[in-house]
């Protein structure tokens, strides 16, 4: 056995483990904490996968932010998990539930298993024609030119979903900010990491769009590291959170797919079909849109983490 | 055994364990979060059709980890909107339990209120 195969294995019972622990651990709030490292060694194994791409998301949105969301939950939910404990099934309905699960997971390892060993592929053709895109990275071709249209819907789930989450505020906070009013001072540990970090967060996360067209990275995982930026700044309170009836930051929230569509468009128009683009200007269209993906994106994320409005509108 | 089909048999596994939180876990947040765990067990059975496509110079087929990472964000989205709605009940009731025995009688005056 060679190291990394050893090494594979003992990530993938730390994998395991850590999962375990999050769905067995009797506080939400030390599951959801266990989310987190949970979130960070599946990056791993998706490195082990050569997924660099997805190993980057999975440790920015997967870990990261929704580590944040959860983690901010659970905290809020301590009351209601004190104040009365929740009726759990029975013994004998649990059993069951156990063994349909193990029925479940046992059938997909089968079929894991039976996987052969060189699956059908669209590797060949995503290359072939990724010269025509300027592009090094064919994830990132896949991404914004030849399955473009998911892209853009994503973008526009994203936009739903802060809707959804801002419509959830009572009426007459409609329009205003998240959060609380700034009644808690600065946590000066938390302040200074927010100082210290958000620079070279916001350059790193730059950088990872920047070369996302040739190297692993691209819109999403920068944005997200964007996003995380932002959320800690405001989690340090050094900042407030926007009111959400601000001008500029609905049309942050938009800005994305907007531009997508438009640039979809625009391909209908001058290169022959939905969502094409023009031989030889493909790149600086690509770049164009990722641009202002990220934006969106680095806006959706933290307005997803901090939740509905409450706090009335006025200024 | 190949670290691919490891990662396929660890997704396994966390499908089962995933479903398993999101049955018997009463919490509405802890099912969220087993929904997650279930939902990347997916991602990384899917990750493995990836790797086994590798072909062209390329180590893994780029089509699906184009997927996986539009489903990873699309995953987010929905967990944010489903936690703002139990903060939004656990705020609007004082509880935030999914058991109906619990709604029948009047919670305990808004203990947990804000």
């Amino acid at each position: 056995m060679s190291v990394l195969q050893a090494l594979d294995i003992g990530l993938a019972f730390v994998v395991f483990a850590v999962a375990a622990w999050t769905i067995f651990a009797h506080g939400a709030f030390a599951a959801t904490v266990g989310y987190v490292v949970y979130g960070l060694l599946l990056a791993l194994v998706w490195i082990r996968l050569f997924a660099v791409d997805v190993a980057l998301t999975e440790a920015a949105i997967g870990s990261g932010v929704t580590g944040v969301l959860l983690i901010s939950a659970a905290a809020r939910l301590r009351a209601a998990e004190r104040a009365e404990p929740e009726k759990s099934l029975s013994g004998l309905s649990r059993l069951l539930v156990a063994v349909l699960c193990a029925v479940v997971a046992v059938a997909l390892a089968g079929v894991v298993l039976l996987l052969p060993e060189q699956g059908p592929s669209l590797a060949p053709q995503s290359m072939q024609r990724l010269p025509e895109t300027g592009l090094g990275n064919p994830v990132t071709a896949v991404l914004i030119a030849y399955r473009a249209f998911d892209t853009m819907l994503e973008k526009v789930v994203l936009v739903l979903a802060v809707v959804g989450v801002w419509s959830l505020a009572a009426d007459k906070y409609w329009g205003g900010a998240p959060g609380e009013a700034r009644a808690e001072r600065p946590e000066p540990t938390l302040a200074f990491l927010a100082q210290i970090l958000a620079p070279l967060g916001i350059l790193v996360g730059i950088h990872v769009f920047w070369v996302g067209a040739d190297e692993p990275g691209g819109a999403f995982q920068g944005g997200a590291i964007l996003a995380a930026m932002w959320i800690i700044v405001m989690m340090a309170r050094l900042t407030e959170a926007p009111r959400t009836n601000a001008f500029w930051l609905r049309l942050a929230l938009v800005a994305g797919p907007l531009v997508f569509l438009a640039a979809g468009v625009a391909g209908a128009i001058f290169a022959g079909s939905f969502f094409a683009y023009p031989p030889g200007f493909a790149k600086p269209a690509i770049l164009f849109i990722e641009a202002f993906m990220v934006l969106s994106i680095a806006v959706t994320l933290p307005m997803l983490v901090a939740g509905p409005p409450r706090r009335e509108p006025r200024r | 055994m190949t670290s691919a089909t490891l990662a396929g048999l660890v997704g396994a596994a966390l499908v089962g364990l995933g479903l398993y939180g999101l049955i018997a876990n009463p919490q509405p947040l802890r099912k969220i979060l087993a929904f997650n765990l279930m939902g990347s067990g997916v991602f990384l059975v899917f990750g493995i059709v990836a790797r086994k496509g590798a072909a062209a110079g390329l180590q893994a087929d780029p089509v699906p980890q184009a997927m996986v990472i539009t489903g990873i964000v699309v995953a987010f989205a929905a967990s944010a909107l489903a936690v703002a709605l139990v903060l939004r009940l656990f705020e609007a009731a004082g509880q935030a339990t999914l058991d109906p025995d619990a709604w029948a009688k009047p919670p305990d005056g808004g203990a947990g209120a804000e």
